[in-house]
Protein backbone atom coordinates (compact mmCIF):
# COMPACT_ATOMS: atom_id res chain seq x y z
CA UNK A 1 0.00 0.00 0.00
CA UNK A 2 1.69 3.11 -0.81
CA UNK A 3 1.69 5.53 2.28
CA UNK A 4 0.84 9.58 1.78
CA UNK A 5 4.12 11.71 2.07
CA UNK A 6 2.95 12.67 5.04
CA UNK A 7 2.96 9.38 6.50
CA UNK A 8 6.22 8.72 5.50
CA UNK A 9 7.61 12.08 6.73
CA UNK A 10 6.65 11.42 10.22
CA UNK A 11 7.71 7.69 9.66
CA UNK A 12 10.85 8.88 8.74
CA UNK A 13 11.42 11.66 10.84
CA UNK A 14 9.03 11.17 13.70
CA UNK A 15 8.33 14.13 16.44
CA UNK A 16 8.58 13.60 19.82
CA UNK A 17 9.64 9.92 20.06
CA UNK A 18 10.41 8.99 23.95
CA UNK A 19 9.23 9.60 27.20
CA UNK A 20 8.58 11.75 30.21
CA UNK A 21 11.04 11.34 33.57
CA UNK A 22 9.27 9.49 36.34
CA UNK A 23 9.23 12.01 38.66
CA UNK A 24 8.69 15.04 35.91
CA UNK A 25 5.59 17.16 37.39
CA UNK A 26 2.05 17.66 35.43
CA UNK A 27 2.95 14.56 33.71
CA UNK A 28 0.43 11.97 32.55
CA UNK A 29 0.11 9.33 29.85
CA UNK A 30 -2.02 7.41 27.85
CA UNK A 31 -1.90 3.68 27.12
CA UNK A 32 -3.94 2.21 23.87
CA UNK A 33 -3.40 -1.18 21.35
CA UNK A 34 -5.37 -2.32 19.05
CA UNK A 35 -6.01 -6.14 19.04
CA UNK A 36 -6.75 -6.55 15.20
CA UNK A 37 -2.69 -5.24 14.60
CA UNK A 38 -1.63 -5.63 17.75
CA UNK A 39 0.06 -2.32 17.76
CA UNK A 40 0.91 -0.72 21.24
CA UNK A 41 0.83 3.13 21.38
CA UNK A 42 1.79 5.24 24.36
CA UNK A 43 1.59 9.06 24.36
CA UNK A 44 2.43 11.38 27.42
CA UNK A 45 1.57 14.81 28.11
CA UNK A 46 3.44 17.14 29.95
CA UNK A 47 0.91 19.85 31.16
CA UNK A 48 1.65 23.55 32.68
CA UNK A 49 -0.15 26.45 34.13
CA UNK A 50 -3.45 27.09 33.25
CA UNK A 51 -3.80 23.53 31.99
CA UNK A 52 -1.74 23.99 28.79
CA UNK A 53 0.32 20.92 27.94
CA UNK A 54 3.67 22.26 27.40
CA UNK A 55 5.02 19.27 25.84
CA UNK A 56 4.28 16.32 24.33
CA UNK A 57 6.33 12.57 23.69
CA UNK A 58 4.93 9.20 22.23
CA UNK A 59 6.29 5.68 21.42
CA UNK A 60 4.59 3.66 19.25
CA UNK A 61 4.77 -0.02 18.08
CA UNK A 62 3.00 -0.42 14.89
CA UNK A 63 2.93 0.37 11.01
CA UNK A 64 4.09 3.88 9.39
CA UNK A 65 0.22 4.89 9.82
CA UNK A 66 0.54 4.30 13.64
CA UNK A 67 3.14 6.19 14.20
CA UNK A 68 2.45 8.97 12.05
CA UNK A 69 -1.12 9.20 13.65
CA UNK A 70 1.16 9.76 17.14
CA UNK A 71 3.72 11.90 16.02
CA UNK A 72 1.24 14.18 14.80
CA UNK A 73 -1.32 14.02 17.65
CA UNK A 74 1.85 14.74 19.60
CA UNK A 75 2.63 18.11 17.69
CA UNK A 76 -1.14 19.13 17.95
CA UNK A 77 -1.62 18.97 21.41
CA UNK A 78 1.34 21.30 22.21
CA UNK A 79 -0.06 24.97 23.17
CA UNK A 80 -3.84 23.67 23.64
CA UNK A 81 -5.83 23.29 27.06
CA UNK A 82 -6.91 19.62 27.61
CA UNK A 83 -10.41 20.62 26.80
CA UNK A 84 -9.24 21.98 23.39
CA UNK A 85 -6.96 18.51 22.97
CA UNK A 86 -10.05 16.58 24.06
CA UNK A 87 -11.83 17.73 21.19
CA UNK A 88 -9.44 15.84 18.69
CA UNK A 89 -10.86 13.52 16.63
CA UNK A 90 -9.68 10.58 14.32
CA UNK A 91 -11.22 11.86 11.02
CA UNK A 92 -9.04 15.00 11.38
CA UNK A 93 -5.73 13.32 11.94
CA UNK A 94 -6.80 10.73 9.20
CA UNK A 95 -7.80 13.69 6.51
CA UNK A 96 -4.20 15.25 7.68
CA UNK A 97 -2.26 12.29 6.83
CA UNK A 98 -4.36 10.81 3.56
CA UNK A 99 -5.13 7.80 5.34
CA UNK A 100 -6.67 5.08 3.67
CA UNK A 101 -9.94 3.58 4.92
CA UNK A 102 -7.87 0.59 5.91
CA UNK A 103 -5.76 2.79 8.78
CA UNK A 104 -8.46 4.45 10.10
CA UNK A 105 -8.16 2.45 13.45
CA UNK A 106 -4.26 4.00 13.77
CA UNK A 107 -5.99 7.53 13.59
CA UNK A 108 -8.39 6.45 16.29
CA UNK A 109 -6.16 4.51 17.99
CA UNK A 110 -4.16 8.05 18.22
CA UNK A 111 -7.25 9.59 19.28
CA UNK A 112 -7.95 7.41 22.10
CA UNK A 113 -4.26 7.70 23.47
CA UNK A 114 -4.45 11.75 23.95
CA UNK A 115 -8.03 11.20 25.69
CA UNK A 116 -6.12 8.35 27.68
CA UNK A 117 -3.18 10.32 28.48
CA UNK A 118 -6.10 13.25 30.06
CA UNK A 119 -7.74 11.01 31.49
CA UNK A 120 -4.94 10.04 33.31
CA UNK A 121 -3.84 13.53 33.92
CA UNK A 122 -7.23 14.33 35.53
CA UNK A 123 -7.18 11.76 37.90
CA UNK A 124 -3.41 12.10 39.11
CA UNK A 125 -4.15 15.70 39.04
CA UNK A 126 -7.61 16.88 39.40
CA UNK A 127 -9.81 18.19 36.67
CA UNK A 128 -6.51 20.55 35.92
CA UNK A 129 -9.10 22.58 33.24
CA UNK A 130 -8.54 26.40 32.82
CA UNK A 131 -10.22 27.42 36.12
CA UNK A 132 -7.89 25.40 38.50
CA UNK A 133 -4.01 25.74 37.27
CA UNK A 134 -2.11 25.92 40.32
CA UNK A 135 -3.38 22.94 42.04
CA UNK A 136 -1.69 20.69 38.72
CA UNK A 137 1.80 22.47 39.93
CA UNK A 138 1.83 22.53 43.40
CA UNK B 1 -29.07 -33.08 5.15
CA UNK B 2 -30.45 -30.08 4.56
CA UNK B 3 -31.24 -29.32 8.09
CA UNK B 4 -27.64 -29.59 8.80
CA UNK B 5 -27.24 -26.11 6.96
CA UNK B 6 -28.27 -24.58 10.01
CA UNK B 7 -26.21 -26.26 12.44
CA UNK B 8 -23.02 -24.45 13.83
CA UNK B 9 -19.69 -25.63 13.55
CA UNK B 10 -19.58 -27.84 16.93
CA UNK B 11 -22.45 -29.58 15.68
CA UNK B 12 -21.63 -30.12 12.19
CA UNK B 13 -18.45 -31.81 13.22
CA UNK B 14 -19.97 -33.57 16.46
CA UNK B 15 -17.53 -32.46 18.69
CA UNK B 16 -18.75 -30.36 22.52
CA UNK B 17 -19.26 -26.92 22.06
CA UNK B 18 -15.83 -25.94 24.53
CA UNK B 19 -12.83 -24.26 24.26
CA UNK B 20 -10.62 -27.53 25.10
CA UNK B 21 -10.60 -28.86 21.63
CA UNK B 22 -9.69 -32.71 20.76
CA UNK B 23 -7.61 -31.92 17.98
CA UNK B 24 -7.43 -35.47 16.49
CA UNK B 25 -11.15 -35.94 16.86
CA UNK B 26 -11.70 -32.93 15.20
CA UNK B 27 -9.11 -33.82 12.48
CA UNK B 28 -11.13 -36.94 12.13
CA UNK B 29 -14.38 -35.40 12.45
CA UNK B 30 -13.49 -33.01 9.05
CA UNK B 31 -11.94 -35.97 7.20
CA UNK B 32 -15.17 -38.20 7.42
CA UNK B 33 -17.10 -35.14 6.78
CA UNK B 34 -15.17 -34.23 3.78
CA UNK B 35 -15.29 -37.89 2.32
CA UNK B 36 -19.25 -37.74 2.67
CA UNK B 37 -19.41 -34.49 1.14
CA UNK B 38 -15.99 -34.13 -1.14
CA UNK B 39 -17.53 -33.19 -5.12
CA UNK B 40 -15.41 -36.20 -6.51
CA UNK B 41 -18.39 -38.24 -5.41
CA UNK B 42 -20.66 -36.43 -6.75
CA UNK B 43 -18.80 -36.33 -10.61
CA UNK B 44 -22.11 -38.47 -11.84
CA UNK B 45 -24.68 -36.36 -9.92
CA UNK B 46 -26.94 -33.86 -11.52
CA UNK B 47 -25.47 -30.30 -11.80
CA UNK B 48 -28.32 -29.57 -8.98
CA UNK B 49 -26.71 -32.32 -6.19
CA UNK B 50 -23.22 -31.27 -6.78
CA UNK B 51 -23.46 -27.46 -6.09
CA UNK B 52 -25.38 -28.80 -2.91
CA UNK B 53 -21.82 -31.10 -2.52
CA UNK B 54 -19.92 -27.93 -2.84
CA UNK B 55 -21.65 -25.71 -0.46
CA UNK B 56 -20.99 -28.55 1.75
CA UNK B 57 -17.22 -29.51 1.10
CA UNK B 58 -16.97 -25.42 1.56
CA UNK B 59 -19.06 -25.10 5.19
CA UNK B 60 -16.43 -28.60 6.30
CA UNK B 61 -13.51 -26.25 5.17
CA UNK B 62 -14.89 -23.34 7.06
CA UNK B 63 -16.04 -25.12 10.22
CA UNK B 64 -12.40 -27.34 10.64
CA UNK B 65 -10.07 -24.36 10.18
CA UNK B 66 -12.27 -22.09 12.21
CA UNK B 67 -12.11 -24.42 15.19
CA UNK B 68 -8.60 -25.62 14.61
CA UNK B 69 -7.19 -21.99 15.23
CA UNK B 70 -7.50 -21.22 18.81
CA UNK B 71 -8.26 -17.38 18.70
CA UNK B 72 -10.81 -18.40 16.20
CA UNK B 73 -12.57 -20.83 17.89
CA UNK B 74 -12.78 -18.57 21.07
CA UNK B 75 -14.38 -15.49 19.15
CA UNK B 76 -16.69 -18.24 17.41
CA UNK B 77 -17.79 -19.60 21.24
CA UNK B 78 -18.53 -15.88 22.10
CA UNK B 79 -20.29 -15.43 19.29
CA UNK B 80 -22.87 -18.27 19.57
CA UNK B 81 -23.47 -16.78 23.08
CA UNK B 82 -24.13 -13.49 21.57
CA UNK B 83 -20.68 -11.60 22.34
CA UNK B 84 -18.04 -9.70 20.22
CA UNK B 85 -14.96 -9.74 20.92
CA UNK B 86 -14.15 -5.91 20.45
CA UNK B 87 -11.23 -6.51 18.49
CA UNK B 88 -11.59 -3.88 15.89
CA UNK B 89 -12.94 -1.09 18.50
CA UNK B 90 -11.71 -1.70 21.66
CA UNK B 91 -8.15 -0.16 22.58
CA UNK B 92 -8.55 0.11 26.13
CA UNK B 93 -6.37 -3.12 27.25
CA UNK B 94 -5.35 -2.90 31.05
CA UNK B 95 -2.20 -0.65 31.11
CA UNK B 96 -0.21 -3.47 32.65
CA UNK B 97 -0.36 -5.69 30.16
CA UNK B 98 0.13 -3.02 27.85
CA UNK B 99 3.45 -2.24 29.74
CA UNK B 100 3.96 -5.62 29.54
CA UNK B 101 3.81 -5.27 25.13
CA UNK B 102 5.79 -2.15 25.40
CA UNK B 103 8.40 -3.93 26.95
CA UNK B 104 8.32 -7.16 24.84
CA UNK B 105 8.31 -5.40 21.89
CA UNK B 106 11.49 -3.21 23.36
CA UNK B 107 13.27 -6.30 23.85
CA UNK B 108 12.70 -7.59 20.10
CA UNK B 109 14.48 -4.49 19.21
CA UNK B 110 17.35 -4.43 21.56
CA UNK B 111 17.45 -8.40 20.31
CA UNK B 112 18.12 -7.06 16.94
CA UNK B 113 19.95 -4.53 17.73
CA UNK B 114 22.61 -6.15 19.55
CA UNK B 115 22.44 -9.08 17.00
CA UNK B 116 21.45 -11.32 19.83
CA UNK B 117 19.25 -14.67 18.44
CA UNK B 118 19.71 -16.15 22.01
CA UNK B 119 17.48 -13.47 23.51
CA UNK B 120 15.20 -13.56 21.30
CA UNK B 121 14.48 -16.97 21.36
CA UNK B 122 14.55 -17.39 24.64
CA UNK B 123 11.36 -14.13 24.63
CA UNK B 124 9.75 -16.20 21.98
CA UNK B 125 10.13 -18.97 24.91
CA UNK B 126 8.56 -16.76 26.93
CA UNK B 127 5.21 -16.04 24.68
CA UNK B 128 4.77 -19.24 24.16
CA UNK B 129 4.16 -19.93 28.36
CA UNK B 130 2.13 -17.10 28.86
CA UNK B 131 0.33 -18.43 25.41
CA UNK B 132 -0.38 -21.28 27.10
CA UNK B 133 -1.80 -19.90 30.43
CA UNK B 134 -3.74 -17.51 28.55
CA UNK B 135 -5.73 -20.80 26.48
CA UNK B 136 -6.11 -22.58 29.93
CA UNK B 137 -7.62 -19.24 31.38
CA UNK B 138 -9.89 -19.25 28.39
CA UNK B 139 -11.01 -22.53 28.72
CA UNK B 140 -12.13 -21.92 31.96
CA UNK B 141 -13.63 -18.61 31.29
CA UNK B 142 -15.70 -20.38 28.47
CA UNK B 143 -15.96 -23.26 30.50
CA UNK B 144 -17.64 -23.61 33.97
CA UNK B 145 -17.33 -19.63 34.74
CA UNK B 146 -19.12 -18.66 32.20
CA UNK B 147 -17.32 -15.37 31.88
CA UNK B 148 -17.89 -14.23 28.15
CA UNK B 149 -16.45 -11.05 28.87
CA UNK B 150 -12.75 -12.31 30.63
CA UNK B 151 -13.36 -14.64 27.59
CA UNK B 152 -13.65 -11.60 25.13
CA UNK B 153 -10.16 -10.08 26.85
CA UNK B 154 -8.90 -13.28 26.58
CA UNK B 155 -9.39 -13.06 22.69
CA UNK B 156 -7.77 -9.15 22.21
CA UNK B 157 -4.79 -10.50 24.63
CA UNK B 158 -3.85 -13.18 21.85
CA UNK B 159 -4.19 -11.08 19.34
CA UNK B 160 -1.26 -9.17 20.86
CA UNK B 161 0.69 -12.35 21.49
CA UNK B 162 0.32 -13.19 17.75
CA UNK B 163 1.79 -9.65 16.49
CA UNK B 164 4.77 -9.89 18.74
CA UNK B 165 5.57 -13.87 18.08
CA UNK B 166 5.91 -12.75 14.35
CA UNK B 167 7.90 -9.61 15.24
CA UNK B 168 10.04 -11.52 17.21
CA UNK B 169 10.36 -14.48 14.18
CA UNK B 170 10.82 -11.54 11.52
CA UNK B 171 13.63 -10.22 13.55
CA UNK B 172 15.10 -13.89 14.01
CA UNK B 173 15.07 -14.26 10.24
CA UNK B 174 16.54 -10.95 9.32
CA UNK B 175 19.96 -12.01 11.88
CA UNK B 176 19.66 -15.36 10.12
CA UNK B 177 19.87 -13.85 6.64
CA UNK B 178 22.65 -11.10 7.88
CA UNK B 179 24.93 -14.24 8.90
CA UNK B 180 24.82 -16.07 5.65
Amino acid sequence: MAYSTKVIDHYENPRNVGSFGKDEQGVATGMVGAPACGDVMKLQIKVGAGGVIEDAKFKTYGCGSAIASSSLVTEWVKGKTLDEAAGIRNTQIAEELALPPVKIHCSILAEDAIKAAIADYRKKYGEGGSGDEKKAAD
Amino acid sequence: MTAEFTRNHFELLGLPPAFAVDLQALERAYRELQGRVHPDRFAAASEAERRVAMQWAARANEAYRTLRNPIDRARYLLGLKGYDTGEESNTAMPPDFLMQQMAWREQVEEGLGSRDPAALEALRGEIGRERAEMHALLARALGDERNYDAGCSLVRKLRFLDRLEAEVDDALETLAEGAR
